[in-house]
């Protein structure tokens, strides 16, 4: 229902790396035999943006995770004379309305965003590629699986989190107590609901991939399905999965920020980073601060995100790995 | 000489300035935002303040509240009053006198039987009508002659003004609504996006939810009325969008209800194109106190109910402590400024009703504790919450709606009952569902599976009597009410049901105002609620447009027809 | 492919009953009441009298196969008296909205040119803007122009439209005042200058959704060309000594629309569903405020019809996407 969500996650970007590696063969001869993820990291590596990323990545990572071990201000310890602050010693990103501490605010947003979007990319890749893969593959199930998918695209996201909040807030809350009731929910909601445009995109890759020669081969030599999927079909579809989960992470952290804006989100007490962007746009013009931080948090780790996915996307393609 | 002309040019637009407003229509088009967009302009079929406030500008009642909060004619000749003999002397009927000579903006005339059409309208038991209320008591409705109408309630109505004033009860057109009564009225679409009105306006188009457009009435009863010749009302957005059009960019010249922080306020104020406004209705925003217990451990059906009376709440040494460690002041600064007031009282306006027995402008968390101390409650266990003399532990649960503002209320209290050694625990649960009733769902506000909550409550018009009624000890909301009921608190005090009973006999506005402030005071000292903040209207207007009166009692557009563009500036 | 296609829409019927249905269940499951937005002072009496009034009393089935009828039967009729000027509806009820107790359907229609002046603008400047973007960063690969590109199409991508649209208000409207905050849905474009007008409206929330749309786009373009330029055929076709540019535009170009195609097929629902954060943000009150607007009011026969229209959309969308995957990859056979 936001604007975008209709769209595919797309590939991330192509940046800099090197040219494709002048392996000698015959030095590969003499070596001993490397190992497939060896072959991978030695492609990553060579691939300047996708380091960075990474590294960007796993610092974003970091510092909301262990941030707070460091910096340990309580994010929603109100200190009222201090409200409205710009940036100081005491406090490096300035202090919020109530007078807390906006980079321990920052790091718990962090940590709830990031980890929303990662657990939501990761349960939406999975329902995607398995949806996919199926509905590809096997022709009896395409068409079930496809009006499944039309289905899901066609709920509205709105109700539907709504519903799920009436239905399963009160058992989630009491089993995982409040605050990560509503995590998995949300986690729940984004995943289930953007699953569709993978496996549409894996679908549309698999349909083309068997009728190619190498998978007529391997049937021909009585391969059976399972072994056809996981050793012909996954493979050359990791790229395209590669793609929707780099933007996977970044949709879902945005997708959970256009909730906040509805109100449908995680309370106005709990802070996120869509959370922080969205209470920030207010004081745009007085404490431009405000939203110059959780507006950097995110654009850096979706950049940071595609990067990174670019990079494992180019060292996983076995036709580039392959010198 | 250049001084000479800037004072002629002045002595000229002053000149000009009544000029100008002496006739219909010379000043152009004048733009209304409203955040929430209107979606009918039958305020019979719908509550909501955005759809009475635009059909305001159309349809009128015989008599409208102004800013002070007294009653002025507007279809009626006069105000009937016992004084005058249009209210009978056993109070039990009101008479009517429709001012002479009006018609409706088609040009046919206005009579007696188009108010007693409109009461029957509204009355319809399939109509589903928003404002019954209005006609709570009401037995008949008769049109004595062309310009008289007599209203006779059930029994004597020391306040017999409920049909007929105020914006949320006007008098509709029985020639055009004749066919719409009853499981009719919602097929009437024309009827109700283009109701023909004796007002200032006339629509032109109606876009449902989005934006509507009108021009003079042509037929309105002051020939040089109004100054404007058309109207555009804009619905939808953001609080903050309207502010800013209004202030900042100067698109529109009037922007309703500004729920905005006040240093978002101040900002736009200095982009110098427009002016805030703030009026005090009776809007309270207040922390309710429940009197049973909320325990999920109880068996459903007697959670929340007078069977279990609350283990702590109840006591006036727990309350009136929680109500100490409040810093009220501070919570109007961070979330209403100019649009707050502090207050200790359920009733804070109309000025008369408002009762001054309380003094709650000062924080003091040492007085609260000593309090809770004398009282019995000590942390015994050293934990930092104290427990009641039976071992309970001090921890209550505290909800509220969702938004923003609640929200920061919310962490500030938690934060100062902390300190007096209560534990706090917040929920917020989406609006639509809190205010939703919604019997099978548990987080209702009438529900109110919590300790505390946090809302705002106010009442139409002038008179508290049926608000004060909120707090009758059969009003609380049960399994066998199907959870309705606004004593949302469950207090039960039967000497407040006989001095409320006492209040529906007595007429006199002073005799009132004096029962009405005993109710108010032993609701509040009896532990029914804290009151936090009276809260005010905040509108924005142009700076160039001239006659605006925030009034708070009636539509915010009440006297719409007075607006003028002031010339010279 | 004829055969495919029939049959597909009439498997899509029993689909899209089933998927109303479904609508119509999440809904009745949904907390909140049409009257959450009745203020507080009318009583639960009078609340009770008003949701009866609006036919909430009835039991679930009943009103389902009451909105059945109104959709599928009435409304057509509706839609046939306007065109031919007949009378096959008069006196019949169609679908009622609760919150404007008008036709739905009316509303619906109301609601569309500004969504299609917006959305379906910006959605066709962000396709005219990225496919080239797409097809020459893909080209040149890892060039300036690639790098940028991705760059700035990652930051636009990442930005929520409640940002970036209060941020180009702030800028264009208040400090600079080029442009209105607030869209005018009643400005009738008539004339030369009353199209300027329209255009200065439209610019700031078209360009907020075009730089999203344009992301995703030039990003999914780019993609799909740097797959198919390391294919055998790309080389076999350059060895033939046909010219570049007759190898891009027509070879690769072609073979990479096809997951394009899926992309731009499945968005145009979207156009219609309208963009619900721009469309607040800028006051266009178009179809996504519409249906915003109806979720926050509870009005259930209003998100059932727009959600199901929608449904409709999609699935018709879907199809197309399909259809076209045919054409433009023959080894996809649909039999």
């Amino acid at each position: 229902m936001t604007d975008k969500e209709r769209f595919v996650p797309d590939e991330g970007l192509a940046p800099a790396s090197t040219a494709l590696p002048s392996a000698g063969p015959m030095e590969e001869l003499t070596s001993p035999p490397r190992s497939q993820w060896r072959d991978v990291w030695d492609q990553f590596k060579t691939h300047k943006g996708a380091m960075i990323g990474a590294m960007l990545f796993i610092l974003i990572v970091a510092s909301v995770y262990l941030g707070p071990f460091f910096w340990d201000i309580d994010p929603t310890k109100i200190d009222i004379r201090a409200r409205n602050q710009g940036p100081s010693w005491e406090h490096p990103f300035g202090t919020d309305q109530l007078g807390r501490d906006m980079l321990a605010r920052m790091m718990a947003g962090g940590a709830t965003s990031v980890s929303v979007g990662i657990t939501a990319m990761l349960l939406a890749l999975f329902l995607g590629s398995f949806i996919g893969v199926l509905a590809g593959f096997f022709k009896k199930l395409d068409g079930p699986l496809m009006r499944l998918t039309d289905l899901f695209l066609a709920l509205p996201l709105l109700p539907l989190l709504l519903v799920m909040m009436l239905l399963f807030r009160e058992p989630l809350a009491a089993t995982f107590g409040l605050e990560r009731g509503i995590f998995i929910l949300i986690v729940a909601a984004i995943g289930i609901t953007s699953w569709m445009p993978t496996a549409r995109i894996v679908r549309g890759d698999v349909l083309a991939i068997k009728e190619r020669e190498f998978v007529m081969a391997a049937r021909s030599i009585g391969t059976n399905n399972s072994k056809i999927i996981s050793r012909h079909i996954l493979p050359n579809v990791l790229s395209p999965i590669m793609v929707s989960a780099t933007l996977g992470i970044a949709t879902a952290i945005i997708t959970e920020s256009a909730l906040s804006f509805l109100g449908l989100g995680f309370p106005p007490d709990f802070p996120t980073w869509g959370r922080l962007l969205f209470d920030g746009v207010d004081y745009l013009q007085q404490y431009p601060e405000r939203v110059f931080w959780p507006g950097l948090a995110i654009s850096l780790t979706v950049l940071s995100v595609n990067y990174l996915g670019d990079g494992l996307r180019d060292a996983l393609d076995p036709r580039i790995r392959g010198r | 000489m250049k001084i000479k002309a800037l004072l002629l040019g002045a002595i000229a637009s002053t000149a000009l300035a009544p000029m100008a407003m002496a006739e219909r229509g010379s000043d152009g088009n004048v733009s209304i935002i409203y955040w929430q967009a209107p979606s009918i302009l039958n305020p019979f079929l719908s509550g909501g303040t955005k759809d009475v406030e635009a059909a305001s500008l159309v349809i009128e009642p015989l008599a409208r509240y102004d800013q002070d909060g007294n009653m002025v004619p507007y279809l009626a000749a006069e105000i009937p009053t016992v004084e005058n003999g249009g209210v009978s002397e056993d109070l039990t009927s009101i008479t009517w006198k429709i001012a002479p000579g009006l018609t409706w903006s088609d040009g046919t005339p206005f009579t007696a039987a188009d108010v007693k059409f409109t009461a029957d309208y509204c009355m319809h038991p399939e109509g589903g009508c928003a404002q019954l209320t209005k006609f709570e008591g009401v037995t008949s409705v008769e049109a004595l002659d062309d310009l008289t109408v007599k209203v006779t309630f059930d029994k004597p109505t020391p306040f017999p003004y409920g049909p007929f004033v105020g914006g949320e009860s006007p008098i509709i057109q029985k020639a055009q609504f004749e066919n719409c009564m009853g499981a009719k009225a919602p097929e009437c679409t024309e009827q109700n996006f283009n109701p023909v009105g004796t007002g200032p306006f006339v629509v032109t188009e109606f876009k449902p939810n989005d934006v509507i457009t009108f021009k003079a009435n042509d037929n309105y009863r002051d020939p040089n009325k109004p100054a404007f010749a058309t109207v555009t009302f804009k619905g939808g957005g953001d609080a903050t969008a309207a502010g800013r059009a209004v202030m900042e960019t100067g698109e529109f010249d009037y922007a309703w209800n500004l729920q905005l922080a006040p240093e978002v306020i101040a900002q736009m104020q200095a982009g110098g194109k427009g002016t805030p406004v703030a009026g005090f209705g009776p809007l309270v925003e207040r922390i309710m106190l429940n009197q049973t217990n909320p325990s999920p451990d109880l068996p459903e059906g007697e959670r929340s109910t007078a069977k279990h009376p609350h283990p702590f709440l109840t006591d006036p040494a727990v309350y009136k402590a929680m109500s100490l460690a409040i810093d009220r002041p501070l919570l109007v600064e961070i979330g209403y400024g100019q649009a707050g007031k502090v207050t200790c009282n359920w009733v804070p306006a109309p000025a008369a009703f408002n009762s001054d027995t309380f003094t709650c402008d000062k924080q003091d968390i040492e007085g609260a504790k000593a309090m809770l101390e004398e009282a019995g409650y000590k942390d015994t266990n050293g934990d930092g919450i104290r427990e009641t003399p039976d071992g309970v532990p001090m921890k209550v649960v505290y909800q509220t709606s969702t938004n923003a503002v609640r929200q920061d209320f919310q962490a500030l209290i938690k934060e100062w009952w902390g300190q007096i050694g209560i534990e706090t625990e917040l929920r917020n649960i989406n609006a639509s569902v809190f205010f939703g009733g919604d019997p099978g769902s548990p987080d209702t506000f009438q529900k109110f599976y919590a300790d505390v909550q946090m809302y705002a409550n106010t009442f139409n018009g002038t008179d508290p009597q049926a608000y004060l009624g909120n707090l009758l000890c059969d009003k609380a909301p049960r399994p066998e009410t199907q959870w309705q009921g606004e004593n949302i608190s469950r207090w039960c005090n039967p000497e407040y049901d006989a001095l409320h009973a006492e209040l529906a006999k007595t007429a006199g506005l002073e005799a009132r105002a004096e029962i009405a402030k005993k109710l108010n005071d032993m609701a509040v000292e009896g532990g029914a609620m804290i009151p936090l903040v009276h809260r005010g209207r905040l509108s924005a207007h142009s700076n160039t447009l001239g006659g605006v009166v925030l009034n708070v009692w009636d539509s915010e557009l009440w006297n719409i027809a007075d607006w003028h563009r002031k010339t010279g500036s | 492919m004829l055969t495919f296609t029939i049959r597909r829409l009439i498997l899509a019927v029993p689909t899209l009953l089933f998927i109303s249905l479904v609508i119509f269940l999440l809904l009745e499951m949904a907390p909140g009441d049409p009257m959450a937005q009745v203020p507080l002072t009318v009583p639960p009496e009078v609340k009770e009298k008003m949701r009866e009034a609006l036919g909430l009393g009835q039991p679930m089935h009943v009103r389902f196969w009451k909105w059945i009828v109104q959709f599928f039967w009435i409304e057509p009729q509706v839609l046939i008296d306007h065109m031919f000027g007949t009378t096959f509806s008069e006196g019949d009820l169609r679908v009622i909205s609760w919150q404007t107790r008008s036709p739905v359907m009316d509303i619906v229609v109301q609601r569309i040119p500004q969504t299609l002046w917006v959305v379906g603008t910006a959605y066709v400047v962000a396709i005219l803007i990225a496919l080239p973007i797409g097809i020459y960063s893909a080209y040149r690969q890892y060039s300036w122009f690639d790098q940028m590109g991705t760059f700035v199409s990652m930051v636009g991508f990442s930005v929520p439209p409640f940002f970036s649209g209060v941020l180009v208000i702030v800028i264009f409207s208040v400090q600079l005042g080029w442009f209105p905050s607030i869209y005018d849905t009643t400005h009738v474009v008539d004339s030369w200058d009353s199209f300027v007008v329209q255009l200065k409206q439209m610019i700031m929330p078209v360009m907020v959704l075009a730089l999203q749309i344009t992301a995703q786009l030039s990003r999914f373009m780019r993609a799909s060309m740097l797959d198919n330029l390391n294919q055998d055929y790309v080389r076999t076709a350059r060895a033939k000594g046909l010219s570049e540019y007759t190898v891009v535009m027509v070879h690769v170009l072609r073979n990479s629309m096809i997951p394009v195609v899926t992309v731009i097929a499945l968005g145009i629902p979207s156009i219609f569903g309208g963009a619900i954060i721009t469309e607040q943000v800028f006051k266009v009150n178009g179809i996504g405020q519409l249906l915003i607007g109806a979720i926050e009011a509870n009005d259930l026969p209003m998100v059932q019809t727009l959600t199901f229209i929608f449904a409709v959309l999609i699935v018709l969308f879907n199809l197309i996407a399909d259809v076209l995957y045919g054409i433009l990859d023959p080894r996809i056979r649909y039999d």
